[in-house]
């Protein structure tokens, strides 16, 4: 197999080509789900329940509604298995006895008219004999917490999971504790977080008792969405084809739920005999799906008197709400995320992961690596508060080097040098300088201003042993026009998939970017190239794109067909001999372990990832002591993310991810009110608009990785990372005052800015 | 039920709707121009960003019985805007290039702002872009590559 060389010239890759699907967007003639209309389709909406958790005494259907003219779809209704199947069976399709969550699916209504849907919504009357619940971390954990999740392989009461990673012994931490010269503790908080994609959740399903179920709408995962309707009615794999139909953001938000609104109309199509369309509005996804997992982190340190980090104990826990979903994965990753990129001489990590009455937390771009990675960093600055020294001393002290070990006990191969990305960070920020002047103008100000950074790094692809169990499979095909087209279920959802993968098809068989196509995923055509999701697309999926495509090039050279120096329409003639010689022309490939990756999924020992992006982030804050809000002037993103693909694309997707985080920081707040979302609208739930960002400055170093395409590692989650803690960081330089909880509102700062002068420096 | 005339993308048309029925709703399901799409029904994040009269509107927010001899552009006319038959309005191409879009569903409406921006400041600064686009929401990009989408769609129109 021809094998990548740094030396050789790329034609496509490192360029920016037109985004594939760009034009019809520009148009608008791309087509969302709520753009597509079926003959004969009806309109789906859900009844939810109001109460957090409760058993169900009864529904009645209220007068004044033309019940007759509705299907509706009860739990008794599902041919299969009443449950959404994720990691574990525990999440209902339907609430048939007991709700666990408000706004939790009980029943579904089907009508012709949209517009009558939410007055017979309104009118489904529940009652509830009502169950004790729980809403937050602590209240779950709580020695006299009921009971609200139960099963016979939980850790603890109300336990979902839990991780234990360690290096060292145990009885070396207790003596390094023993004798160290500092002990720093802390203890860092985050909130939930809305993906807020703008185009809400939707499907469309049909059913057909030979073919079976048919579901096309928002995913970014349509493998998983077959996986749980084959549960809900109780079919073979090939009678649930799933379609991705152009999906307006996702960002995580359309990862696991889409199983649940694809199963719900699917249902509702089943029993009326037509198709029947499932669009939420604003209120009903805020409401209903998934989030961010809030999160705890506990530190205690034993540091060195010349700040080297000794070791060190971290518990992590995570709200997962209601029902398992993701949550042991998203705990997983907090769990492997929380040491940073420095060298721990011993280490615990506890991750554990909680129950509570709220709708079950999901997956959002940073998969629980974004929660542990603002407690750390807060932390790291508050080690070097204690001990004396600046922030970046403390840091430059204790980053991973190549030849160290992480704390899973993985080898550093990347030829990374954290040493040198930090000094090119703080260069660039003009750092020292700034540090100096805002020290010099503060006090006589009423607006404080600071600069703070983050350093950190983010695994790319599925953890430990996550991608050889996926065993993902890429294909291309020839068109009958002659043309390479990439068939895969790695979705486009803006990040940009469809241009990247032909970028990387293109390089590999030397065509021009335009002539390679990408298929809509549909299952019933593409392969199961596995999940859109944990930054894997670029890197695992395009290694497996670049070996088809090798593969491809050379079956058609060894057929004699295609000269060795070829030209596009050489190509096209080459392929369409081919195929009248030999049939229809595809090159499959599956994924293979890279052979030096081993990890013992018990211990948590071993290579937790294939490979890391590394960074620097750089925020600056004004703090306006008036008004108590707190703004990001500036912000700087500094990243070695192997080989830039598409640098138009890259930088988009590190501009999009410094914003919401951003948001995440200081914008972005769920109110929470006995578990239901208080403030589902686009109006009280804020996040960020052009005019309150600052400008965000993208900086790369490109060193290749043996495990991408030319070279090319992950990058979508990464941005997520870093913003919440240099910011805070920031904020705490400008004011003295340390904030550990995000989000960090006016009101909050307000709180915390009145408190006693001893909490503050 | 009323009868409403009004023009959209240089067509007449004469509608019998609801005299309440949301704009938004008309343009999508009676005209079946879905290019102007709902993000949130209320105002916040201006995906249904449609001109009435020249004016940016919000379409969830307009009751169809306001539009009675209006003229409407979406997203499906900003081509023509550039003059008859043309393939691209140059804040099109703009976006394509400079990755201006990315999940692309709140670009039709962050289009016709810019359009809109941009009669109003043909050569704008950044900060009169900032606040020119703040009732358009967009999750993924950050805005900053539409900042750079906008200015080269300025310039562009400027050196015509």
């Amino acid at each position: 197999m021809p094998e990548f060389s740094p030396s050789e010239p790329l034609q496509t890759v490192g360029r920016s080509p037109l985004r594939k699907e760009g034009l019809a967007k520009v148009v608008g003639q791309a087509k969302y789900v709520d753009d597509l209309s079926l003959p004969g389709m009806w309109y789906g909406a859900t009844v939810r329940s109001s109460v957090a958790r409760g058993r169900i005494r009864s529904i009645e259907f209220g007068p004044d509604i033309p019940w007759h003219e509705f299907t509706i779809v009860t739990a008794a209704d599902i041919p299969g298995e009443n449950v959404i199947v994720h990691l574990a069976k525990d999440h209902p399709c339907l609430a048939a006895t007991h709700v666990n969550h408000p706004d939790e699916p009980i029943l579904l209504l089907a009508h012709p008219d949209r517009a009558i849907l939410p007055a017979a919504v309104a009118a489904v009357r529940v009652q509830y004999e009502e169950l004790p619940a729980v809403f937050t971390i602590d209240e779950s954990e709580a020695p006299d917490a009921p009971a609200i999740w139960q099963d016979p392989a939980a850790p603890a009461k109300n336990t979902f999971k839990q991780y234990l990673m360690q290096c060292g012994d145990e009885a070396s931490l207790d003596e390094i504790f023993a004798s160290a010269d500092f002990i720093v503790e802390g203890e860092y908080r985050t909130g939930a977080q809305e993906q807020l994609y703008i185009e809400n959740n939707g499907i469309i399903a049909e059913f057909d008792r030979e073919a079976g179920v048919k579901v096309q709408g928002a995913m970014q995962c349509p493998y998983y969405v077959v996986h749980a309707l084959q549960l809900v009615f109780n079919l073979p794999a090939e009678k649930c084809r799933v379609i991705q139909t152009e999906t307006g953001g996702a960002f995580g938000g359309k990862e696991d739920f889409p199983s649940v609104i694809a199963s719900h109309a699917a249902l509702l199509a089943m029993k009326a005999g037509r198709p029947v369309k499932i669009c939420y509005d604003r209120a009903e996804d805020l409401a209903g799906t998934t989030k961010r997992h809030p999160s705890r982190s506990r530190h205690r340190t034993a540091v060195s008197r010349d700040g080297r980090l000794l070791g060190g104990t971290i518990e992590v826990a995570l709200d997962g709400g209601a029902y398992l979903t993701l949550t042991s994965t998203v705990l997983s990753r907090a769990t492997i995320h929380a040491p940073g990129p420095y060298h721990w001489p011993a280490l615990r990590v506890v991750g554990k992961a909680m129950a509570t009455n709220l709708p079950p937390h999901g997956a959002f771009r940073g998969f629980g690596a974004p929660q542990s990675i603002f407690g750390t960093e807060r932390h790291m600055n508050k080690i070097a508060r204690t001990i004396g020294l600046t922030p970046e001393e403390l840091r430059r002290r204790n980053l991973l080097r190549v030849g160290d070990r992480t704390a899973t006990g993985q080898l550093i191969t990347d030829t990374v040098d954290m040493q040198q990305l930090l000094t090119r960070a703080l260069q660039e920020t003009n750092y020292h300088a700034k540090r100096e002047e805002f020290a010099r103008t503060n006090p006589g100000s009423t607006i404080k201003r600071g600069i703070g950074f983050a350093t950190f790094f983010h695994g790319s692809g599925f953890t430990g042993s996550g991608e050889r169990r996926l065993d993902s499979l890429v294909e291309i095909e020839i068109t009958p026009e002659g043309q390479p087209c990439i068939l895969v279920s790695s979705t486009e959802f803006g990040q940009g998939t469809n241009t990247i993968l032909c970028q990387v098809a293109a390089e590999a068989l030397q065509l021009p970017y335009a002539f390679v196509q990408i298929a809509q995923p549909d299952t019933a055509r593409v392969p199961n190239s596995g999940p859109t999701v944990a930054s894997r697309t670029a890197m695992i999926v395009g290694k497996l794109v670049e070996r088809a495509a090798y593969s491809l090039r050379d079956t058609l050279l060894h057929s004699g067909l295609l000269p060795g120096d070829y030209t596009e329409q050489d190509f096209r003639t080459a392929a369409l001999a081919y195929v009248a010689q030999h049939g229809p022309l595809k090159s499959s490939v599956r994924y293979q372990s890279p052979g030096d990756i081993f990890w013992d999924d018990q211990n948590y020992r071993g290579e937790a990832y294939p490979a890391y992006a590394w960074a620097v982030y750089v925020a600056e804050v004004a703090v306006d002591t008036t008004t108590y809000s707190a703004t990001c002037t500036h912000f700087y993103a500094l990243q070695e993310v192997g080989r830039v693909l598409h640098p138009v694309l890259a930088k988009g997707q590190i501009e999009g991810g410094v914003a919401q985080g951003i948001g995440y920081a200081l914008y972005e707040k769920c109110v929470w009110q006995r578990g239901h979302m208080a403030n589902n609208q686009m109006t009280n739930y804020i996040m960020p608009t052009s005019a309150d960002l600052p400008p965000i400055e993208v900086a790369f170093e490109e060193v290749p990785s043996i495990h991408g395409p030319f070279g090319a590692k992950g990058i979508g989650e990464l941005p997520m990372d870093g913003p919440a803690p240099a910011i805070l960081n920031a904020i705490e330089e400008a004011t003295g005052i340390e904030c550990d909880e995000i989000p960090l509102l006016p009101e909050d700062l307000f709180a915390r800015m009145a408190m006693p002068q001893e909490n503050a420096r | 039920m009323s009868t409403i005339t009004l023009t959209v993308n240089g067509e007449p048309h004469r509608l019998e709707v609801p005299p309440m029925k949301r704009l938004l709703d008309v343009l999508r399901e009676d005209l079946q121009l879905t290019g102007t799409k709902e993000g949130c029904g209320e105002g916040e994040c201006g995906s249904c960003s449609v001109l009435l009269n020249g004016d940016l509107v919000n379409s969830c927010l307009v009751p169809v019985l306001q539009t009675e001899g209006a003229t409407i552009t979406t997203i499906e006319g900003v081509a023509d805007l550039a003059g008859p038959g043309e393939r691209l309005h140059p804040i099109q191409q703009c976006f394509l290039e400079h990755g201006g879009a990315q999940c692309g569903i709140c670009t039709p409406g962050m289009i016709l702002a810019t359009h809109h921006l941009l009669e109003k400041y043909p050569q704008p600064d950044l900060s009169q872009i900032q606040e020119g686009l703040a009732g358009n929401l967009c999750r993924c990009t950050g805005y900053t590559r539409i900042f750079a989408a906008v200015q080269a769609a300025a310039r562009m129109e400027g050196s015509k």
